[in-house]
């Protein structure tokens, strides 16, 4: 702050600059000009957080060497020093270590910024730096205020208290132009593309190359594209729509977008959620490459693995609050899940033994035609079965025939012994089915109805009273579960859209365990959603086992899977290629039959 | 696993492949078959009765063309946007009115004069239904149903039943219509031009692809950056103003104007946009298809009376290429959306 007032004729300058024509042309030339001289004082947390990890550089060294390795990408040892070097207007050139990275000013900073929606706290005073050629990752429970954070750095918010700078200058955003032009891209969780226009409009929106009579220029925005899109090795045809992209391919769009307005702070949000191992690998290739050009890199993420992989720096936040920023070398993932979330997570899958009873599901020799072949398998009270495999091998598929929503061409499904109807959800409910979808957005909730709608949702039938639903009773059945599970919410006649991720998962399955079922199908059940509350979901879905519920789980998360399930159904392209119990399966056995290789145990 | 292989490897090879290709054009056939069904519509009228072809036929239709693709033009932008503006039959009703009624009066006022006192009034009504739309975040839909009554409420109580005969104009207004700029009417010219000027601006400037983004995903507009608010009042006004000079041709046309001029003509100027491929939920579409969707809706009226079926029939024929249009769009979207993702099943 005392360096803010001591300078207050750098600001205005700046801010003219930055909101003067986003449209037109944002080269950052003059902003960064401005660094040097800001490079006098840095702001004194930043000096306790790098005094702190000074100590422990080696232990870093070592760490980011081991991840190379595992990783086994090239640009290894130096890793650290590169970045200040790729900088030769700085007069540390050369002699750069990272001590000296650390007194550049932060390329952007968020100061005590406060952030409230009505009596709702977003954000208490959290301030974090984020440095050119440093990956910060920003850690906290779902609702913890991480994605308002990243709504007010791309000028969606405005902070209500504290500032935003960037290199140094304060900086106030009136809409996302201004952040788009003052150099910050923003990667959201859910892609943000138009679907109507081609892929290289949608790279280069706002930002067209031009003729000479201002039109635009349609040969060098498509060789724009091509060029990017050979950087990040896709093949994509850079003039064809962006509809019907795959999830990864409009993720690589958006990092086109960031790479082609030359973005010196890339935000990005959960960009992984719905990618697979190899594209994840590939976007942190291009991550990296960026991080080392001297971008600054904000990450989040609820994969621990992803942070450490990716992560110099990680800032962790609790109910809006600033916990800590450290070294992600200095800390262990106990360490950040603990200041996630407040307390020990000693059980993370804390499955509970039960003795099963009786076959309660039963599916033999379920086939159809180019998804799935000759799929048996039988699932009791009180069991959690698994079904492993990669994305794609059918699992969802599986599930989604065995209740109803999808046909089948041959086979039976049988619960407690009777046959049900193909292609009838409504015969599998009435049989004592449930089924939590993958996708919870589209199929899962109805996101502008109120939360208690949506937990009475599939039984508004016993709940009404001649026909008609009053909403006392909606009420009653909705409280009931929404505490049980401990979902966080205002008042339960918001609309369920404004939850987070984790809480609407929970308005999910209290939708579904309000009806009181005996065979509890969940897919996916804690993608996206952070420690605490997978930790929640899945003591709730052991809890429920141990109650004599039969469940079956769909899940890419091994951990997940080996810890909850009683046995592994593991399938690839469509075929079961191994049945595992609790004590067979392990890491290894598991992933052998998912690709397709012998197990070797 | 096959993804692997796929992308690792550096991509020389050309890109975009049949399926694609197949795609680009299976879209482009959108304007292509308006074309088609009008030649078909034309030779089909031509053999039946030879006078179809005449000079003088050709002429009529294009005038009564000219002026719904005026108005088409302005619809198609807004309509593009995710918007619909049904207010443009009643604004060009005020603006007609107007237009008139001060040419009667001031006899020597130069036609620039009339058209821009067109525009002027047009563009004030858009700027209403802008803002409505915009700052009082109520559906375009809502908006511009109510403003439809509001503006022919307004000349109705100005008129008060009254009209403006052809002989109290002034001859320059009057002739203005059919007055002829090498050969080609004044009003196909106008005409030309503006849906010229609008296609240009929606394909080959920022603001015309900002206004495709804007319809395509309006979430993700405001995130680009694009000045939502600047564009969207932009394609309001644009629409009044089209619909405002739409009246003052209509006036020079048909000399006599009273206060339900252009009544219901907003249903032929969204069928106009609709059937001419401009999708209903924004983001695609042209405006010179829409022109083209005007021309067709225009000949199928003249060709029904030369073939001498019952002018009835042609609402009911109107509908049908209304609901034929938006079938063919959802059709080709599915099956490109098809073709698309064959292409990328690798997930």
């Amino acid at each position: 702050m005392a360096e803010a007032n001591a300078r207050p004729e750098n600001r205005p300058a700046q801010n003219s600059q930055i909101k003067n024509d986003p449209t037109t042309d944002h080269s950052p030339g003059p902003a960064t000009n401005e660094t040097t001289q800001d490079k006098a004082a840095p702001p004194t947390r930043e000096k306790a957080a790098q005094d702190s990890a000074a100590p422990d550089k080696q232990a870093a060294q070592e760490q980011q060497d081991n991840v190379a390795q595992e990783k086994a990408a090239p640009p290894a040892p130096d890793e650290t020093t590169k970045p200040a070097s790729t900088r030769p207007t700085q007069a540390t050139t050369g002699t750069a270590k990272r001590d000296n990275k650390n007194h550049e000013p932060a390329r952007l900073e968020v100061r005590n910024v406060s952030k409230s929606f009505g009596a709702v706290a977003a954000v208490q005073g959290v301030s974090f730096p984020l440095h050119p050629g440093e990956a910060h990752a920003l850690v906290g429970e779902n609702g913890a205020g991480k994605s308002t954070i990243v709504k007010m750095l791309a000028g969606v918010h405005r902070p209500d208290t504290g500032t935003l700078r960037v290199d140094g200058s304060d900086v106030d955003f009136s809409g996302p132009a201004d952040a788009k032009a003052a150099g910050i891209a923003v990667i959201y969780q859910e892609p943000t593309l138009f679907p109507d226009l081609s892929v290289a409009e949608n790279i280069a929106m706002g930002n067209q190359p031009l003729t000479r009579l201002r039109q635009i220029d349609r040969k060098q925005m498509h060789a724009n594209a091509e060029r990017l899109f050979r950087r990040l090795g896709v093949p994509l045809d850079p003039t064809r729509p962006a509809r019907g992209l795959s999830i990864a391919d409009q993720q690589l769009v958006e990092i086109a977008k960031a790479l082609s307005a030359e973005a010196r702070v890339l935000i990005m949000d959960e960009p992984t959620a719905a990618l697979s191992a190899v594209e994840v690998e590939r976007l942190f290739a291009v991550v990296r490459s960026l991080r080392d050009e001297g971008a600054a890199i904000m990450f989040i993420s609820h994969r621990f693995e992803e942070i450490t992989a990716l992560c110099q720096r990680v800032t962790i936040m609790r109910d809006g609050r600033h916990v800590a920023t450290e070294m992600v070398a200095d800390l262990s993932v106990d360490d950040m899940i603990r200041r996630m979330v407040g307390r020990d997570l000693s059980a993370l899958f804390p499955k509970q033994e039960v003795e099963p009873g009786e076959v309660v599901l039963e599916v033999e020799g379920l086939s159809r035609e180019g998804v799935f072949r000759d799929i048996s398998f039988s699932v009791r009270a009180g069991e959690i079965v698994a079904l492993a495999g990669l994305v794609g091998a059918g699992r969802s598929e599986v599930m989604q025939a065995v209740f109803g929503v999808d046909p089948y061409d041959s086979g039976t499904v049988k619960v407690h012994g009777r046959r049900l109807k193909r292609n009838e959800p409504r015969a599998a409910m009435a049989a004592g089915m449930a089924l939590v979808p993958e996708d919870r957005r589209q199929q899962g909730l109805v996101m502008d109805l109120s939360i208690e709608r949506n937990v009475t949702l599939p039984r508004a039938r016993k709940l009404a009273r001649l026909g008609l639903l009053f909403g006392g009773t909606e009420r009653e059945a909705a409280e009931t579960w929404t505490r049980r599970l401990q979902t966080k919410l205002g008042r339960l006649s918001d609309a369920v859209g404004t939850l987070s991720g984790g809480n609407q998962q929970k308005v999910v399955l209290a939708k579904w365990l309000a009806t009181g079922p005996k065979l509890l199908i969940v897919d996916e059940p804690t993608r996206g959603i952070d420690v605490g509350t997978k930790a929640e979901v899945h003591r709730l879905m052991s809890s429920l086992a141990a109650d004599g519920l039969a469940v079956v789980m769909v899940s890419s998360e091994l951990p997940e899977v080996l810890g909850m399930a009683d046995r592994i159904i593991v399938l690839r392209e469509g075929r079961v290629t191994a049945e595992l119990t609790r004590g067979e399966a392990t890491e290894e056995s598991v992933m052998y039959a998912a690709m397709g290789q012998e197990v070797a145990v | 696993m096959t993804v692997t292989s796929n992308r690792s490897a550096p991509t020389d090879a050309p890109l975009g492949n049949p399926a694609q290709k197949r795609a680009g054009n299976l879209l482009k056939t959108r304007e292509l078959g308006i074309v088609l069904a009008l030649a078909i519509l034309v030779a089909y009228t031509a053999i039946d009765n030879p006078r179809f072809l005449s000079g003088q036929s050709i002429r009529d239709n294009l005038l009564n063309t000219a002026i719904l693709a005026v108005m088409a033009t302005g619809q198609a932008v807004v309509v593009i946007t995710r918007n619909i503006d049904l207010s443009v039959g009643s604004v060009l009703g005020l603006s007609a009115f107007t237009v008139a009624t001060m040419m009667s009066n001031n006899q020597d006022l130069p036609m620039i004069v009339a058209i821009l006192a067109g525009l002027a009034v047009g563009a004030v009504a858009g700027l209403l239904n802008g803002v409505l739309v915009r700052y009082g975040k109520v559906p375009a839909l809502v908006v511009t149903l109510g403003t439809l009554y509001i503006y022919r409420g307004i000349t109705y109580s100005w008129a008060g039943g009254s009209q403006v005969n052809a002989d109290e104009l002034p001859r320059h207004f009057l002739t203005f219509a059919n007055d002829n700029l090498l050969g080609i009417p004044w009003l196909v010219l106008i005409a030309l031009i503006v849906v010229g000027a609008g296609s240009l601006m929606m394909r080959n400037y920022r603001v015309g692809r900002e206004l495709y983004a804007m319809g395509s995903s309006p979430a993700a507009a405001e995130l680009a950056g694009i000045k939502v608010a600047r564009n969207l009042l932009g394609a309001f006004v644009l629409s009044g103003a089209l619909a405002g000079l739409a009246g003052v041709l209509y006036a020079a046309r048909f000399g006599t104007v009273d206060a339900a001029a252009g009544n219901g003509y907003e249903l032929n100027v969204v069928a106009a946009v609709v059937v001419g491929g401009v999708a209903v939920f924004g983001g695609s579409g042209t405006v010179w298809g829409a022109a083209l969707g005007a021309l067709l809706l225009t000949v199928i009226g003249s060709a029904l009376a030369v073939l001498d079926i019952n002018q009835f029939w042609q609402q009911a024929i109107v509908g049908a290429l209304i609901i034929l249009a938006i079938c063919a769009d959802r059709l080709v979207a599915v099956r490109i959306g098809r073709s698309l993702r064959k292409r990328d099943a690798h997930v």
